[in-house]
């Protein structure tokens, strides 16, 4: 994602200014641009159209029998204010921050160690051994735990008969069952931007910085961070993404005793039948995201800034 | 990172075997599982047996959800493709609007419930009826996004002069399309359809929503699952997982040339020209 614009666009935007539209392909066609037409169209009428519904929707009521009564009302946005469904947001929030800080954790020196190793052939092995779980379905994965987990499971069985406790203990159904699930997840997701980035940083470069008499903490703030944070936000945003309005985890690993906002708007659209208000929570949820996106560009602007002063 | 050279390389390594330890463990689980001899309980060893393959196999509702679940990746996959490698063409040459480039990640970036639910609004809202087209018209949102992207990056190392050639040579644009540009991208086209089919045929919260009454693999899963832990959803997950494995790796095969290509197009034309 952030290397669109880069190289291959600059020198086609220098190329492209002086001659217009004269290189090759469908390009010499006057209906080039119809290209992006299907997709575009497509997802006007399959994408925004639906979401701005869901906008729509959130101002009215809802009918009887489901559905929505097309009668202007800002009742649903008064009750997603209600402490009950804050505090769902907050703890949704805390348990996404809580999976994305321990992917941090744990991805940064697996992404480290991988880029580090000497050889390509090695990288790519170690690469495709990280990802090869992340492309088995998510609810087998989820699953798996489950098996583990539970008080007939294969922790507990194991640890029984090795003496170590007497009874089961009850690992499924809280909130650290379900940080586990989300960082069993999403992990791979955090590991890949990591080493993207950790990749293309040169050791030469560090090792310059420090010859120079830069200290290694200076360094770190200086040459590493500027070079390694556009990864890390980006691992962090595709963890928490997903993680913050997920629903099959909490249900599945909570026992749907914890309850996540993605709970809540699928209580809302496939039991409650009340849509106008599943959909005020779902643009809760888009609100945060979006919060977060705009944090997100903050934090890579500061770090260019500091790669420019240092 | 320097410093994990000299000291802190063992415990990197520690870590390291850990991570895997950690990633691979439970499907490792999954896997012994599913050929334990065992009528209810799940954990304790009976003895070998593929028994619990043959029950899943013979359950028709499971077989119907398999027969869904891949039409509805291979419709998909194929409207992906075609609208989004137009898409890539589009953003790679024909426009060089930042906004539209970034507008491409934002169908990846809509939480997946999002989207579900958006879409059921949407299609009661058009009554339209609930089913296999939806879910497809659902996957092909993402699909889209995700062909575009991986094709573009394919179209980056792409030597523009043998098109140039071929249109000078009198061709028209649409057989050029055809007989230069696509052979040229078309490992990355392959890879793209491939990622699309996988994540179609794993893709649940969307389908879940846009389904209605239509079951799809992970849905059934989905509800095995909730219904309680049975030996035979290990033999589901073994047989999952042997089919995404062979789709991934199938799908690195496949792309493998990218790197290469990227780096050498001259090479590329060369194989142009022969062919």
């Amino acid at each position: 994602m952030r290397e669109r614009g880069s190289f291959a666009g600059g020198v086609e935007a220098g190329v492209v200014a002086s001659t217009p539209p004269r290189i090759g392909g469908l390009a010499r066609s006057r209906y080039g641009r119809l290209t992006l037409a299907p997709a575009f169209v497509w997802w006007a009428f399959f994408l925004l159209a639906p979401i701005g519904l869901v906008l729509v929707s959130s101002f009215f009521r809802r009918g009887p029998f489901g559905g929505v009564v097309y009668e202007l009302t800002g009742a649903n946005y008064t009750r997603a204010l209600d402490p009950l469904y804050l505090r769902v947001l907050w703890y949704s929030i805390r348990m996404a921050l809580i999976a994305t800080v321990i992917c941090v954790l744990v991805g940064y020196p697996a992404a480290s160690f991988i880029a580090t190793r000497p050889s390509a052939r090695a990288r790519n092995a170690l690469l495709v051994l990280v990802i090869l779980p992340f492309w088995t379905n998510f609810l087998i994965r989820t699953y798996s735990w489950i098996v583990l987990l539970n008080r007939e499971g294969v922790i507990n069985r194991s640890l029984i008969s090795l003496g170590v406790i007497d009874g089961p203990l009850d690992l499924l159904y809280n909130d650290l069952a379900i940080v586990l699930g989300l960082v069993y997840g999403y992990l791979p997701l955090m590991i890949l931007p990591m080493y993207a980035a950790l990749e293309r940083l040169n050791p030469e470069v560090l090792e310059a910085a420090q010859d120079l008499g830069s200290r290694p903490f200076r360094a770190l703030r200086t040459v590493t961070l500027p070079l390694v944070v556009p990864g890390i936000v980006a691992g962090c945003v595709f963890v928490f993404v997903p993680s913050l309005g997920n629903f099959p985890v909490p249900q599945l690993l909570g026992g749907g005793q914890r309850i996540m906002i993605g709970n809540l708007v699928n209580q809302q659209f496939l039991d409650a039948r009340d849509w106008p208000f599943g959909s005020t929570l779902a643009l809760m949820l888009m609100v945060v995201l979006l919060a977060l996106l705009v944090a997100q560009s903050w934090v890579l602007r500061r770090s260019r800034e500091i790669e420019i002063d240092g | 990172m320097a410093e994990g050279r000299r000291g802190a390389g063992g415990w990197l390594r520690v870590h390291m075997a850990l991570l895997f330890g950690f990633l691979y463990l439970p499907l490792v689980v999954l896997v012994v599982l599913s050929f334990n001899d065992a009528q209810r309980s799940v954990v304790s060893w009976q003895g070998f047996s593929t028994r619990w393959y043959g029950e899943v196999l013979r359950d028709p509702t499971i077989v119907r959800a398999v027969t869904t679940t891949l039409v509805v990746a291979a419709a998909a996959t194929a409207i992906s493709v075609v609208f989004g490698t137009l898409l890539s063409l589009g953003l790679e040459r024909h426009t060089r609007s930042s906004v539209l480039d970034s507008a491409v990640f934002f169908p990846i970036l809509v939480p997946d419930i999002v989207t579900g639910i958006a879409l059921l609004s949407f299609y009661s809202l058009i009554r339209f009826s609930l089913g296999t087209r939806s879910i497809v018209i659902a996957h092909s949102v993402f699909g889209i996004a995700f062909v575009a992207a991986i094709v573009r990056t394919r179209l980056r190392g792409f030597d523009r002069s043998i098109e140039e050639a071929s249109l000078d040579l009198g061709v028209k644009e649409i057989p050029t399309f055809f007989r230069i540009t696509l052979p040229v991208i078309f490992p990355g086209v392959l890879a793209a359809a491939l990622v699309v089919f996988t994540l179609s045929v794993d893709e649940f919260v969307i389908a879940y929503f846009t389904a209605g009454q239509t079951v799809t693999f992970p849905i059934k899963v989905y509800s095995m699952i909730r219904f309680g832990v049975t030996p035979g959803i290990n033999a589901v997950a073994t047989m999952m997982l042997a089919f995404s494995m062979v789709l991934i790796v199938l799908a690195l095969v496949v792309s493998r040339p990218r790197s290469g290509a990227a780096a050498t197009p001259d090479l590329d034309g060369q194989e142009m020209m022969a062919a």
